[in-house]
């Protein structure tokens, strides 16, 4: 059942993807509603996908690899609406569905078995564990995008060409804004990941911290994007160093995220995939 | 054969040197007399007047082309007390289609100074309203103009002609909002005082930035400029408490050597803790070493890359002036289908055919519930309706034919097209 929810929720990303895709092309106001109807519609879904995934399994269905994707898609989708509330820039839209589409095409070709619960995930703190750090990658992702337009951006200013790229993509201060509050949001979401995660392994196997390649690359991150914050209060990194950092922040988010369940096998991999 | 013909008398930027648009030009409140003096015109049906500073035209239907034309360069002529010799050159006289083809280019502001600007179209609305007023305008000039504002909004949002900036300054200022977002709040450094960066500082405030600061070699002249926009003086010696205060820069000096070094900037940037800064170098040599707008979140722009950003929308702004034009063409050949559907020929078959068609449908459904009735019964009958249809027609038809009194005659059309739901040989009716 929560599959259907979960095939019709890509359906729809897909769908916002491409409309935000022609709204790229030719500004027409009608096509980012559009886009943004198919989107709200596809996070609808998705909720219900995952409520009903949970009903099924009876856990908070973010144990393995394919309910992990959807589940950060799912907060990137939750991100870029609310973000949609308080920035007017419709364009951006048009850089995360993409992302949150890629993680569901992703989720999608992995298994969707509903199997029983490993014995370590049977915790009070795995839920806040998992939504702290999805919700704080998931502003991550969004200081990704704004660093990605920033560069953009920036790079036509410095050529002096304001060509069709220029007159799309919004003011650096109003990117350079963004980032930094996705930055303001994120990096505490990702110390009380960091933190739930911790007592949890005290209760799941004995010890708060034991630098199993997910501690480790989760701490590197935590230290990257808390340097990022300081130089950005202190000594004003901001614009361009800024955006650099958040694109590097979010390289490490990725390879903590996947990498690690791929490539360094620890206690984190607790399936195949 | 249309007894209406569609006149546009007028000049523009582009046919009158500015003392003769000055001459010409009606104002505001002068508007209203004149149309009074046109409504008297013996030839004119129906006609409004718009007058703007770069042009003045009297749009009219007039049943005697030729005359109508004579009247209006004398009515010209006498209302501006100039001698019609010193302006006929500027003139240009527009009939029929051409003439609608011109009122929706103006009113798209595809005719303007500057392309796609989007005063026109109110200066219009408020000629056709002040015409409405004064009872000058009719049929054809209500739909005319209605026609009008419907072009120059499919070509508002089917295209993106009054999209880019296409002046030096209005890049600036573009660029400056793609820098900082809005410019309200923002602060404007001048370096030099003189009527370059008075006029690039005009362009600014006008735009919404919030503060300006002055810097000039000699104090006084600086001091006069800041007066002039209730800005602050900086002593020229103290220029880097400027540049760490401002957003924006503005130099125009006449020094031979440049003024601010990158040097210079990288202890301004580090004491304005990185914001960004935005310098515009209008000066010829240029003030600000070329190194500076390699420097992170510094940007400079001389005048000729902003001359280069002006030339890039231009070509942008033609390619959309094309389709804007289709648009118009495409518009005009639907406002003169409308249009000979005004003319009374067509109309009297219509209006006999519909008739015609209601007196033998009525007349076969009677003859099909009393198929008793005799041949003799049945030609009588058909005498009978088809003399009341003529009675009813022919009072109005003779109406529509005479010619003498032309005046009401395109009233009477367009009564009778709605009345009797005539088709139209337009295909489609929408909106009003």
């Amino acid at each position: 059942m929560n599959i259907y929810f979960f095939k019709f929720a890509s359906l729809l990303y897909l769908l916002a993807t491409l409309t935000y895709s022609l709204y790229i092309l030719f500004l027409k106001n009608t096509l980012s509603g559009w886009a943004s109807a198919f989107v709200s519609i596809g996070f609808i879904s998705h909720t219900c996908a995952l409520v009903v995934r949970y009903a099924e399994a009876g856990y908070t269905p973010v144990t393995n690899l394919h309910e992990s994707l959807s589940f950060f898609a799912w907060m990137i989708i939750g991100v870029l609406l609310i973000t949609n509330l308080r920035y007017k820039v419709k364009i951006l839209g048009s850089f995360l569905t993409p992302v949150a589409l890629l993680l569901m095409i992703f989720a999608f070709a992995l298994p969707k078995e509903i199997l029983p619960l490993a014995p370590a995930l049977k915790s009070f703190w795995h839920p806040f564990h998992v939504i702290f750090a999805f919700l704080g990658n998931a502003f991550f992702t969004l200081a990704f995008c704004g660093g990605v337009m920033y560069l953009i951006q920036e790079h036509q200013l410095k050529s002096k060409r304001m060509g069709a790229v220029g007159k799309r993509l919004p003011s650096l201060k109003v990117l350079d804004d963004l980032n930094y509050q996705a930055l303001k949001f994120g990096f505490p979401l990702l110390t009380l990941g960091i933190i739930t995660g911790a007592v949890w392994a005290e209760y799941a196997w004995g010890r708060y911290w034991g630098w199993d390649p997910k501690e480790t690359w989760s701490l590197i991150t935590w230290f990257l994007y808390a340097a990022l914050l300081h130089q950005r209060l202190t000594v004003g990194w901001r614009g361009r160093k800024a955006a650099l950092m958040a694109i590097v922040g979010f390289l490490t988010v990725l390879f903590t995220f996947l990498g690690v369940n791929l490539l360094l096998p620890g206690l984190h991999t607790y399936s195949n995939w | 054969m249309n007894t209406m013909e569609l006149i546009v008398i007028g000049l523009n930027h582009k046919t009158a040197p500015i003392e003769i648009r000055e001459r010409m030009a009606f104002r505001e409140s002068e508007i209203d007399k004149a149309l009074t003096q046109t409504k008297s015109l013996s030839s004119l049906k129906e006609n409004m007047i718009l007058s703007t500073c770069n042009r003045v035209e009297i749009y009219a239907a007039s049943g005697e082309t030729e005359k109508a034309i004579l009247e209006l360069k004398n009515f010209l002529s006498e209302y501006h007390q100039l001698p019609l010799k010193e302006f006929e050159k500027s003139i240009y006289l527009l009939v029929g289609e051409e003439a609608v083809k011109h009122i929706f280019r103006v009113a798209s502001s595809l005719d303007s100074m500057v392309i796609g600007e989007p005063q026109i179209l109110g200066q219009i609305k408020s000629a056709y309203s002040k015409a409405i007023e004064s009872k000058s305008s009719g049929v054809i000039l209500h739909r005319l103009l209605h026609r009008a504002f419907h072009v120059a909004k499919r070509v508002r949002t089917e295209t993106r002609i009054s999209n880019s900036a296409v002046s030096v300054s209005s890049v600036a200022v573009g660029l400056a909002e793609k820098i900082f977002g809005t410019m309200e709040g923002r602060t404007v450094l001048l370096i030099g005082a003189g009527e370059m960066s008075e006029l690039a500082a005009r362009h600014l405030v006008s735009a919404g930035v919030g503060k300006i600061l002055v810097t000039n070699r000699t104090y006084e002249r600086a001091e006069t400029l800041a007066q002039d926009f209730h800005g602050e003086v900086i002593p020229f010696e103290e220029m880097a408490l400027g540049l760490k205060r401002t957003d924006i820069v503005i130099s125009a000096t006449d020094s031979p050597q440049p003024i601010i070094s990158q040097g210079q900037m990288t202890r301004v940037m580090k004491e304005r803790k990185q914001k960004p800064i935005f310098f515009i170098d209008i000066a010829d040599p240029r003030d600000i070493e070329f190194r500076v707008g390699e420097m992170e979140n510094i940007y400079l722009y001389n005048i000729d890359d902003l001359q280069k950003v002006a030339n890039e929308n231009i070509k942008d702004r033609e390619k959309e002036a094309r389709r804007a034009e289709s648009i118009v063409s495409d518009e005009v050949l639907r406002f003169v289908r409308w249009y000979q559907s005004l003319e009374v020929t067509p109309t009297i078959i219509a209006l006999k055919k519909k008739f015609e068609e209601i007196r033998t449908k009525e007349l076969e459904k009677m003859l099909f519930l009393h198929p008793d009735l005799s041949e003799k019964e049945r030609r009588s009958l058909e005498a009978l309706t088809s003399a009341i249809v003529n009675k009813i027609l022919h009072e109005p038809l003779t109406r529509l034919k005479q010619k003498d009194e032309g005046a009401m005659t395109d009233l009477y059309v367009e009564a009778i097209r709605s009345l009797f739901r005539l088709p139209e040989r337009t295909d489609e009716n929408e909106e009003e």
